[in-house]
């Protein structure tokens, strides 16, 4: 597992890299109450925002840790975004990403870096 | 955080110990340390506040005695209310107004017999005494700015069942009654009162002993304690307005449709008429009203309208004609809520108008407030 500092971590199988956000990110949302999820199928760049989260308290974005294309997206979370608070590490992930360059990979965390990260 | 402000000059009311202990999460607001939140999260204490109760601490508020010579005909002057016809034991909603006519702050005004008790917004409190000071001084009142005392807030629909608990009086007080009474072995000023849409009590309490009372409330099975982000979906979903939000400076009360806080006395044709800042504005909006109106605003689906969305009348092009002044997720509703000002002719409930959010115009629909029934004892 890797991790962003936008939060965000990776799970990479083969070419597809799955995403969500981490357990401290959920948190610090706080109740999640919507989520807008991108088209399957969008080819995206590093760095677009491809998910809206709103909370009770604010909107905030994903951002796409990498480039490639949006093969598969986590549709049950529009109807239950609050799952990202329940199982955010788990049963919320948001998307799958075909990526076309694992070059940034290199730049993400890994677990004990990210835990000191957030001064866990 | 952007708005954070430097911790170290933050104030603490005397139950800062107490929202640490119960692991909630402080935020600097109106130059307080204040709880946001608790660990049961926004959601579900803004949900067992009115399944159930819910306490806040509010101490941060302004709470000042005025005392003197015909002191509600003297406090008439700076808000357009009855004040004289207040009885003795009774409370009322009010707002000191400018020369324009605009809203200064938002006010509670309570008669306990031999002086007026009012209850000013946390952040606007030092301007207010200082302009209570400023023009009721010099007609012998004294304004006293409590230092000594806490404020508590009980709400939902088992307040009163536990504060009974307590002080079985508090079953004969009705909505906006106020009375001194003993709860938790101090002498506390207790109005029917809240915030949240909810019956509730707001409870006022000697620093020394405002503690002991938080302890005895909260050990109450119904009892959770509840952060500033609930208090906020709460009022929202309550139609009630949030000072520097819904209603400022430049807002009038009668394009806030705040026209029922203003009695009949205080009206052209009035025993009373006039005689408050702004008062010409005030009356001749009351004839004729301006052009814009705060209204509530249902979006369709699932996503929030924030503070600042703007509103249009089609779904593309043309200028904005409106804007949200407060709006989020009501979790009692399910869905989002907002309130904002739109023109008076597409004011009425079931008017379709969009919101833009992200660049994109979204369905809104004009609603009647409250979004959730009140549950005032009347």
């Amino acid at each position: 597992m890797k991790y962003t500092e936008e939060h965000e971590w990776l799970d990479v199988a083969g070419d597809v890299v799955t995403v969500g956000i981490t357990a401290h990110a959920a948190e610090q949302l706080g109740d999640v109450v919507f989520v807008e999820l991108p088209e399957e199928g969008t080819e995206v760049a590093k760095d677009d925002e491809v998910v809206v989260i709103e909370s009770v308290k604010a909107a905030s974005d994903i951002l796409a840790p990498l480039d490639g294309e949006i093969v598969e997206v986590n549709a049950a979370l529009t109807d239950e975004p609050s799952k990202v608070n329940e199982d955010p590490e788990g049963e919320a992930w948001f998307f799958k990403i075909k990526v076309s360059d694992f070059s940034p990979m290199d730049d993400y965390m890994d677990d004990a870096a990210y835990k000191d990260f957030i001064g866990d | 955080m952007a708005e954070e402000e430097d911790a170290g000059a933050l104030k603490k009311t005397v139950l800062n110990e107490l929202h640490l202990e119960l692991g909630a999460k402080m935020v600097p607001f109106a130059g307080y340390e204040m709880p946001v939140q608790y660990p049961l999260g926004v959601l579900k204490e803004h949900l067992h506040c009115r399944a159930s109760a819910g306490l806040f601490d509010v101490s941060h508020m302004g709470q000042v005695i005025l005392r003197g010579p015909d002191v509600s005909a003297a406090l008439e002057t700076l808000v357009p209310v009855d004040v004289c016809g207040l009885p003795d034991g009774r409370q009322r909603y009010g707002f000191f107004t400018n020369e324009a006519g605009g809203i200064e702050d938002d006010l509670m005004i309570a008669n306990r017999g031999d002086h007026l008790f009012v209850v000013v917004n946390a952040a606007c409190k030092h301007a207010d005494v200082a302009r209570m000071r400023a023009a009721l001084e010099p007609k012998g009142i004294t304004v006293k700015l409590l230092e000594n005392r806490a404020l508590l807030a009980l709400q939902g629909t088992a307040a009163e069942d536990v504060l009974a608990q307590h002080c079985p009086a508090v079953r004969d007080m009705r909505f906006m009654d106020v009375a001194t009474l003993p709860i938790a072995g101090a002498e506390c000023w207790v109005s029917r009162s809240g915030y949240t849409g909810e019956d509730g009590f707001e409870i006022s309490v000697p620093n020394a002993a405002a503690m002991d009372l938080a302890r005895a409330l909260l050990g109450e099975e119904a009892v959770e304690p509840i952060g500033l982000g609930a208090r906020d979906s709460l009022r929202l979903e309550g139609g009630l307005c949030l000072y520097g939000h819904d209603i400022d400076a430049q807002t009038t009360p009668i394009a806030a449709g705040l026209n029922w806080a203003i009695q009949k006395v205080r009206r052209t044709d009035g025993a009373r008429a006039g005689g408050f800042p702004g008062s010409d504005t005030i009356l001749a909006e009351l004839a004729e009203p301006p052009a814009m109106k705060r209204v509530g605003l249902r979006p369709e689906g699932r996503a929030p309208m924030r503070e600042g969305t703007e509103i249009f009348d089609l779904p593309e092009g043309g200028a904005a004609i409106g804007r949200i002044t407060s709006g989020g997720f009501g979790p009692s509703v399910g869905g989002p809520v907002a309130m904002g000002y739109v023109p008076r002719n597409l004011s009425e409930n079931g008017t379709a108008l969009w919101g833009e959010v992200r660049g994109k115009r979204m369905p809104v629909t004009v609603a009647a407030l409250p979004f959730v029934a009140a549950g005032f004892k009347r």
